[in-house]
């Protein structure tokens, strides 16, 4: 209640908002499987152009995801610097060709080979990080477990994601409440004291939050329980939407970009597109 | 008579995990469309009956029985638990934890769900249910949107789209401020008369439950039952008290007053009461006679002010708005008013965990804007409504100490403090014992001894009572009011009409954010526009008092609890 939530749905009208959580979870499947398969440099260029546009019609602003994306922008920058770090010549394998910039130290040189490599690395997760969070964004929290439902996960495993949702938020508030109780009674988490005393100190406040947070498990499973939750192999689902023809259509589309993308990308044999071998 | 719906035969009860059985030899009828209370003390075997009705026993809590039990004609062992979910829908007491669904319309189609009801079907049940219990404009909210008393609504609701034959209701009230507590009787009883399915409500708060009719009462103690009779009968017998149950008020002063309660006075409301003349006259005696009972206290200088204090957790919602008031030394106050009112956002700016819009707050004329929580927690304690809450070490002697371990006090002094402070909260005996051993009540004083040991001037108090009986209610109170009497200035924020009438003599009343109203507690609920107001409940002595032609009510109630408190001193010493 006291802090904004760092990713959560946005409500906003929009036809990606309007599509069922369903619809949105294939399509964020097969958008992740075509963009972690290919390495092709064409393909995700033009995922990319895509994916700007529907994060242009979703009505997401930039600025409602910008903790995560920054978060994802470090991990993506420590990404490649440990890729290039552990492996400076794995360009030089894929491409099979060996084009030198100029040499840092040692083994480490810079290569065109090596430098297109980390392009495509970087391109494919600005292609899957938006469409994550898009789907994160749009999708009524309510429609999660119905849609996993749907594509065939079992509805236990589907409920359990659905609880958690219900439930951060309440854990959230019970942390925040233990914790400034217990900096009442000289527990500092502030970061003046020793690691090892962080640490212990950190379990007054677990220990109390792990008891309550125990306590609710049992309230709500005899909650679920007493009203026949678990009864039939199968449920109904409330907030279920049918599929409309939007829905289909977009399906369509990321089914289409899928074999599209890896039709393109395994045209010429392999999962890379190698403008160096052209050149030779 | 019907055929009993459920029926316990010379039943008893053990749970796998205790050595001992917790019920013994039950025999109980309840009979299709009744309305039954089981009241008792907390471990008087009350709950285990509600899990024995609906199924939780054995499937969630195994053990072993003896006698028969039937449901519907049928052995409960022997049925699953979701063939008894259709018969008997239970609400429990913890209005937040059992909200399954992100929203209201999915809680409530939960059950519906689960039966595979195909999603139409489904839609128009909710709808019509909805309405039944007047929630139908909420249907998209979720939980947190919601109050208790909404939140209660919902899971009634919840459990009503199975066309259940039998309502359970776990502590009804325990939740909620006192004029959605009232709001929920009523609602209960709505539900009764339309749809006529038997009510049972677990409950130890008699004279709340009241409030609407009750068929019949049955009284738990140590797993027995002690008594099973229809209302009337049941108050005219005076035992409730032994049994850590307190009987409404209007019947204690009809007792002082020397009026002998028989079934013809007809009890079981404060309506209803049929008193001649003859007995008006002894109530008025009574009053006049207690004149001189209660004296102001000395005035005292001023510890904690607070002015103009502003707040808001957003800028566009402001949860406390212009806020001043001061606090003498050694007082025991409330602060009252409903859910959300801004009460426990108030004592968060008191100890520090939140930094006010506007406005300051001083300790003794100085002003606290620059001091860490840690440096006002060594004048100003603050103590959480659940212990489970703030204890984090398994041996009591430890979690007491801890407050101490990050100062730089010495072996010695420390243990002296401990010692000192364990004295005074009455568990020096049990220093080494293990935290787990104690019952809530005791679990209550070692957060209270925790933060006793950094010897606060003030201690502020979330609810201390909150789901306790008589019993245990009394116990803590009495324990504050001796730490209030040794000089402690002591600060509630509390739902119970009762624990401000009897322990605090001044009350602050907020609603929305605003302080309502500063005045003494019996003034309060005297006063019906502020009752109204702040979600509150006015006392069942306030109607008395003006049935017995006393023209000051809140006089008569000053009076009553002035001479409550001499006769239970008396008592013990």
């Amino acid at each position: 209640m006291a802090r904004v939530a760092i990713l959560n749905y946005i409500k906003r009208p929009s036809p990606v908002h309007e599509l069922t959580g369903t619809a949105k979870l294939v399509f964020f499947l097969a958008w992740s499987v075509a963009s972690m398969v290919t390495f092709d440099t064409r393909v995700l260029i033009c995922m990319l152009l895509i994916g700007a546009v529907i994060f242009k019609i979703s009505q997401i602003k930039i600025r409602d995801i910008s903790v995560v994306l920054g978060l994802a922008a470090v991990f993506l920058l420590l990404n490649n610097f440990f890729i290039y770090l552990f492996t400076p010549e794995y360009g030089v394998e894929v491409y099979e060709s060996r084009n030198v910039l100029f040499p840092i130290v040692g083994r480490y040189t810079v290569t065109a080979q090596q430098l297109f490599y980390h392009l495509n690395i970087t391109l494919k997760v600005i292609c899957v990080v938006p469409i994550a969070l898009l789907f994160i964004a749009c999708t009524d929290p309510s429609e999660f477990a119905s849609s996993l439902a749907r594509i065939g996960v079992s509805y236990r495993a589907g409920y359990a994601v659905s609880l958690a949702l219900r439930y951060i938020p309440d854990v959230q508030r019970e942390y925040r409440n233990i914790s400034q109780a217990q900096q009442a009674r000289g527990i500092d988490l502030s970061g003046k004291d020793k690691l090892f005393t962080r640490l212990k100190n950190s379990v007054a406040i677990l220990l109390p939050l792990i008891m309550s947070s125990i306590n609710r498990i049992e309230v709500v499973s005899n909650a679920m329980e007493l009203r026949g939750f678990g009864k039939e192999k199968k449920r109904t689902w409330y907030m279920q939407r049918k599929l409309q023809k939007n829905d289909w259509l977009a399906i369509g589309f990321a089914l289409a970009v899928l074999v599209i993308g890896l039709g393109v990308t395994f045209s010429n044999g392999s999962r890379y597109y190698n403008p160096f071998m052209e050149a030779l | 008579m019907a055929q009993p719906i459920i029926s316990f035969r010379d039943y008893g009860f053990q749970y796998r995990a205790q050595a001992t059985p917790t019920l013994h030899h039950i025999n109980l009828d309840i009979y299709p469309g009744e309305k039954v209370l089981i009241a008792g003390a907390s471990g008087s075997g009350k709950s285990t009956i509600g899990s024995c009705i609906n199924g939780l026993i054995p499937y969630a809590y195994p053990g072993e029985n003896t006698g028969e039990l039937l449901v519907g004609g049928k052995d409960p062992k022997k049925e699953s638990i979701f063939a008894l979910s259709q018969m008997v829908g239970t609400v429990l007491q913890d209005t937040d934890g059992q909200f399954i669904g992100l929203t209201v319309g999915e809680d409530i189609a939960f059950a519906l769900e689960n039966d595979c009801v195909v999603q139409d079907e489904m839609k128009r049940i909710v709808e019509e249910t909805a309405k039944l219990v007047d929630i139908d404009h909420h249907l998209e909210y979720a939980p947190h949107e919601l109050s208790g008393g909404q939140k209660q609504r919902v899971s009634l609701a919840g459990v009503m789209v199975e066309k259940v034959k039998v309502l359970l209701f776990d502590e009804p009230l325990a939740n909620l401020d006192p004029a959605a507590g009232r709001a929920a009787i009523e609602l209960i009883d709505e539900v009764q008369e339309r749809t006529g399915a038997a009510v049972i409500i677990i409950e130890h708060r008699l004279e709340d439950v009241l409030w609407r009719k009750i068929d019949r009462i049955v009284l738990m103690e140590e797993g027995r039952i002690v008594a099973d009779m229809p209302t009337k009968a049941f108050l005219a017998d005076t035992m409730l008290l032994e049994h850590g149950i307190r009987e409404p008020l209007y019947l204690t002063a009809l007792r002082y007053a020397g009026v002998p309660i028989t079934e013809k006075l007809e009890p079981q409301h404060v309506d209803s009461l049929q008193l001649s003349e003859a007995h008006k006259e002894k109530v008025r005696a009574w009053y006049r006679d207690n004149e001189d009972i209660g004296e102001a206290g000395a005035q005292k200088r001023d510890i904690l002010s607070v002015e103009n204090l502003s707040f808001g957790y957003t800028p566009e919602v402001q949860n406390l708005k212009d806020v001043s008031f001061s606090i003498k030394e050694g007082e025991m106050v409330s602060i009252v008013g409903k859910n959300g009112a801004g009460k426990s956002t108030l004592a968060k700016l008191i100890c520090g965990f939140e930094k006010p819009t506007a406005g300051k707050i001083c300790l003794e004329g100085r002003d606290l804007s620059d001091d860490t929580i840690k440096e006002r927690a060594s004048r100003i304690g603050y103590v959480m409504q659940n212990p489970n809450q703030m204890i984090s070490k398994p041996l009591i002697w430890d979690e007491v100490e801890m407050a101490l371990l990050a100062g730089d006090m010495s072996a010695g002094e420390r243990k002296e403090r401990v010692e000192e402070t364990l004295k005074i909260c009455g568990l020096y005996p049990f220093r080494k014992w293990p935290v787990s051993a104690l019952s809530f009540g005791q679990k209550k004083r070692v957060t209270i001894a925790g933060i006793l040991v950094q010897q606060p001037r003030i201690i502020i108090l979330d609810e201390p009572t909150a789901g306790q009986d008589y019993h245990h209610y009394t116990e803590i109170m009495e324990f504050l009011k001796s730490l209030n009497e040794q000089g402690f200035t002591i600060i509630m924020i509390t739902h119970d009409m009762h624990l401000m009438l009897e322990y605090t003599p001044r009350a602050i009343v907020f609603c929305e954010g605003e302080l309502l109203a500063d005045t003494t507690a019996a003034h309060v609920l005297n006063d019906p526009d502020l009752v109204r107001r702040a979600n509150l409940k006015e006392t069942s002595l306030y109607t008395f008092s003006m049935a017995c032609g006393i023209e000051n009510p809140q006089k008569f109630t000053e009076r009553f609890i002035a001479y409550e408190e001499a006769h239970r001193r008396k008592q013990e010493g």
